[in-house]
């Protein structure tokens, strides 16, 4: 799924460290990465897709690889809670959750960002109920995007080990103090084996670096009250900190991924741009289905079609300004949204790129726009479900009839031609 | 004390020092003012026992006065002061003098 070549073929500089190659799931991937960051206090709580995970890590808790506080909680609201405590207190403070458990803590999540305590969440990507549904789609994580959180998606178990050890720095960074999600889809990513690469323990000791808590509650000699009522006459600027909070990040990160790049060989920004300098169509997306996309991609290119990617990598902060400049690049962009936001314009990605193109003074003549609604409940995303978008894009770059902005890909859909299209081409 | 602006404020809503909620005027809760009278106070400093925010003020184990910066208006002084003393009569804040 990914693109990264073996280290072995590539000319990297002298600063990358050596790395062991391994076979994990996305899940094992993480709790790896938590086992070479040894926070002070994990607490949490099993739910489906995310139960693995914590397996993982309390396998590392008993066999003594680990230091951790290891408490296991009652609900994921006693392990936001008992995580936020943690944190406070001064410890490197880490939990893990998936959708009702993320539902369930909800009310916590958003104490933590305005507290201004840099724990670290893995959230593996499943449906909120209901109907009740254990596969992967983004709308337990978009329940919470306007929480004060960064939310960092990944496209591959790689990525959700790299980006573990990345959110704990963007977490950490003293002028940015906020929690981070890495996201990674249930399933898709979580219980997949992947072959990825592994820093070594000192390598990952060194990048994380110790922590310096900021005010911690067991620093006797200097007193500190945490979490008091904030009342009309401070609470409106408290929140106005936060949003600095989101903007010191969006300035901040592209550094420290490249800093991680340094170290790892893997260099990332907050958005991937794939095959997108020609490109006369593109498909915008997040998590693994960016993996689908440039497989189709490479089809497509080798067809002759001029089609490319742009992969949301950071969603919180939105990366306005880099995807309003990857995206002028085409002429007619599609939007692919793992969630549905009832009652909205389109889903979530759509709108806010359709908002960062007006603040960006993109018309509608310039880039066309269309949302597809994809993958909800775990919904395969087939290599002719892409290629299909890329049709439509093109069909609607030659003909200027955009019909309807929104779209299901993959829906049963009576009225639909594309099911016709879809059987034709599946046979 | 004029308050701090955004940029200024310690973040994450810490509270850095220790006491500070002196500093915190609650004086402008009030709807009910109560109003002493020092001809009529016995100092048998019940006023000063139940006030729950400390705003009765004290010079040499006599009452003096109220502190209106943080008195909320509740009452429980003029409530607690003996029958026979009267000393604390709760006023409507608009008709102060």
């Amino acid at each position: 799924m990914t693109n990264n070549k073996p280290l072995e073929t590539l000319e990297l500089p002298a600063t990358v460290r050596p790395q062991r190659v391994v076979a994990l799931t996305g899940n094992e991937a993480v709790a790896e990465a938590m086992r070479q960051i040894d926070p002070d206090v994990v607490a949490a709580y099993p739910i489906t897709p995310q139960t693995e995970l914590m397996h993982a890590f309390a396998d590392f808790v008993a066999n003594g690889k680990v230091s951790t506080e290891f408490v296991l909680v009652e609900s994921e609201h006693s392990a936001m809670s008992a995580s936020i405590g943690a944190s406070a207190a001064g410890a490197r403070a880490m939990t893990a959750t998936s959708s009702q458990g993320l539902a369930l803590m909800w009310e916590v999540v958003q104490i933590a960002s305005s507290l201004r305590l840099p724990i670290v969440m893995p959230v593996v990507n499943r449906a909120i109920s209901g109907p009740i549904n254990i596969h992967c789609d983004h709308s337990d994580t978009m329940g919470c995007r306007d929480s004060g959180w960064i939310q960092i998606f990944s496209e591959s178990a790689q990525e959700a080990y790299d980006h573990t050890l990345i959110a704990l720095r963007v977490a950490e960074h003293p002028n940015i103090l906020l929690p981070v999600m890495v996201t990674l889809d249930g399933f898709i990513l979580s219980h997949t084996m992947e072959r990825l690469e592994i820093l070594d323990d000192e390598t990952v000791k060194e990048f994380v670096g110790e922590y310096h808590p900021d005010h911690p509650l067991l620093d006797t000699k200097h007193p500190v009250t945490v979490g008091p009522l904030d009342l009309p006459d401070f609470f409106f600027e408290h929140k106005r900190q936060e949003v600095e909070a989101q903007l010191a990040a969006a300035e901040l990160m592209p550094a420290i991924l490249k800093e991680f790049g340094t170290v790892s060989g893997r260099e990332y920004d907050v958005i991937e741009e794939y095959e997108m300098d020609d490109a006369e169509t593109a498909i915008v997306v997040l998590g693994s289905t960016a993996g689908t996309v440039k497989s189709v991609v490479n089809e497509l290119r080798r067809e002759g079609r001029k089609v490319g990617l742009v992969k949301i990598r950071v969603f919180r902060p939105f990366p306005v300004r880099d995807l309003v400049r990857a995206l002028t690049k085409a002429e007619a962009v599609a939007v692919l949204d793992r969630s549905i936001a009832f009652g909205s314009a389109g889903g979530p990605v759509f709108d806010e790129i359709r908002s960062s193109f007006f603040g960006g003074g993109v018309s509608p003549a310039e880039v066309k726009v269309l949302n597809y609604i994809y993958g909800l409940g775990g919904r395969d995303v087939k290599d002719s479900d892409i290629r299909f978008v890329y049709d439509e894009l093109e069909t609607l770059l030659h003909t200027g009839e955009t019909g309807s902005a929104v779209r299901y890909l993959g829906l049963r859909d009576s009225n639909v031609e594309q099911v016709a299209l879809r059987l034709e081409e599946n046979q | 004390m004029k308050p701090k602006n955004w940029e200024e404020l310690p973040i994450g809503v810490k509270i850095l020092e220790p006491g500070n909620s002196a500093e915190y005027e609650t004086g402008t809760w009030r709807v009910n003012r109560p109003v002493f009278d020092a001809n009529k106070c016995i100092h048998c400093l019940f006023c000063w026992v139940f006030c729950p925010d400390s705003a009765i003020i004290l010079k040499d184990g006599k009452v003096v006065g109220i502190d209106y910066d943080h008195c909320k208006g509740c009452g429980i002084c003029a409530h607690e002061c003996p029958d026979k003393a009267d000393a604390l009569t709760m006023v409507p804040e608009h008709d102060k003098q």
